[in-house]
């Protein structure tokens, strides 16, 4: 039966990866998208954004790789993950704006799901609120938290953020000098502080 | 191992449905049936028990969908200048006339015949896809290839 295999049909690449973009575009209006992501180009390299009705709930580095990141949240949320830049749009342009020292605040509401432990939670609340351009210590973080000598677990809170820069763990320090550790490199850290004007050069 | 995130699902089993679909229903109405069939997946996916065989589980949705298309066509009033347009032709390889004798076979052998002898599918799978037993399967593709046969000069080769 060569002639019927014939009929199977050239090349559908192109045709199918624009129908799976209708598919996302679709599944979004149906609200059936628990998970939106996108990567967004930004001086610190491409990263990895996911939201939910909530809100932000992951921001990732490259290095971690999407499909990784991905699967985690598909884990952890909801395997109904879909591209959809749209879903994700309010909070990259927040990110641009922030990056071309236009914003010094983040709006977008965020999803804390994927923070873990209470303590994390309020350590990272906490950070929240440490201003664009100023610095505080991981004593000072544990101690607004409820543990002033709990610096090191909210150390360990501030590397598992589930959203760095908008959460700004970069602006935590050690008490004894030096910018510290960053989950997402050191460089990356003084690159930030650098750009809020809290570390010369 | 739990579900793949969505995306990586539909990134993985696109090409095979939209070939299925493709040559099921045509150019003019391959797009929403595939996108059909994967709104229909991503409803049910949350609840998918059984992650292990997702490339049958997605062409099983879209032979429903392809069957449902063909019965709406059927229902619906034709102008009978319009008849002949079994699936849209054009942007198809292969002979025209085969695909006309192939959109005109009973749906259950039309589909049989094209995951069997179009897409190469083992006969486990085109059961699956159909939602009946293998002999079924057998005896649907078997016989919508004696029909193909005689509607036209298709040679056993």
């Amino acid at each position: 039966m060569k002639e019927l295999r014939k009929l199977r049909t050239g090349d559908v690449e192109d045709a199918s990866r624009r129908a799976a973009e209708l598919v996302g575009v679709r599944a979004a209006r149906a609200g059936l998208v628990d998970v939106a992501y996108a990567t967004v180009d930004t001086p610190v390299g491409a990263l990895i954004l996911a939201t939910t009705r909530t809100g932000l709930v992951r921001l990732a580095f490259p290095e971690e790789g999407l499909d990784h990141v991905l699967e985690d949240l598909a884990a952890s949320l909801s395997p109904r993950v879909l591209e959809n830049p749209r879903m994700t749009d309010p909070v990259r342009r927040e990110l641009d704006a922030y990056f071309e020292g236009r914003r010094r605040t983040f709006r977008a509401a965020i999803d804390w799901s994927l923070a873990s432990g209470r303590f994390s939670r309020r350590v990272l609340e906490e950070t929240a609120r440490i201003p664009f351009g100023s610095v505080s210590t991981y004593g000072d973080v544990a101690g607004r938290a409820g543990s002033p000598r709990a610096a090191r677990a909210a150390g360990n809170a501030l590397h598992d953020n589930p959203v760095p820069i908008v959460v700004p763990c970069h602006r935590v320090v050690p008490s004894s000098g030096g910018i510290g550790k960053y989950g997402g490199n050191e460089w990356r850290k003084a690159y930030l502080l650098r750009l809020e004007g809290a570390l010369a050069g | 191992m739990g579900l793949p995130p969505f995306s990586r699902f539909m990134e993985e089993h696109r090409v095979p449905v939209y070939r299925f679909l493709l040559a099921a229903v045509g150019p003019s109405a391959a797009d929403d049936c595939f996108q059909d069939t994967f709104i229909s997946a991503l409803r049910a996916y949350p609840k998918l028990r059984d992650e292990r065989n997702l490339r049958g589980w997605v062409i099983t949705i879209a032979t429903r969908k392809a069957l449902d298309h063909w019965r709406a066509e059927r229902r619906r009033p034709i102008p009978v200048e319009r008849l002949p347009e079994q699936p849209v032709l054009e942007h198809l390889d292969g002979d025209p006339e085969l695909w006309r004798a192939v959109g005109a076979l009973p749906p259950m052998q039309r589909a049989a015949v094209i995951h069997r002898y179009v897409l190469d599918l083992p006969y486990a799978d085109v059961a699956s896809a159909l939602d009946c037993t293998e002999e079924a399967a057998r005896a649907n593709a078997y016989e919508g290839r004696r029909k193909l046969r005689a509607l036209t000069s298709l040679e056993e080769r």
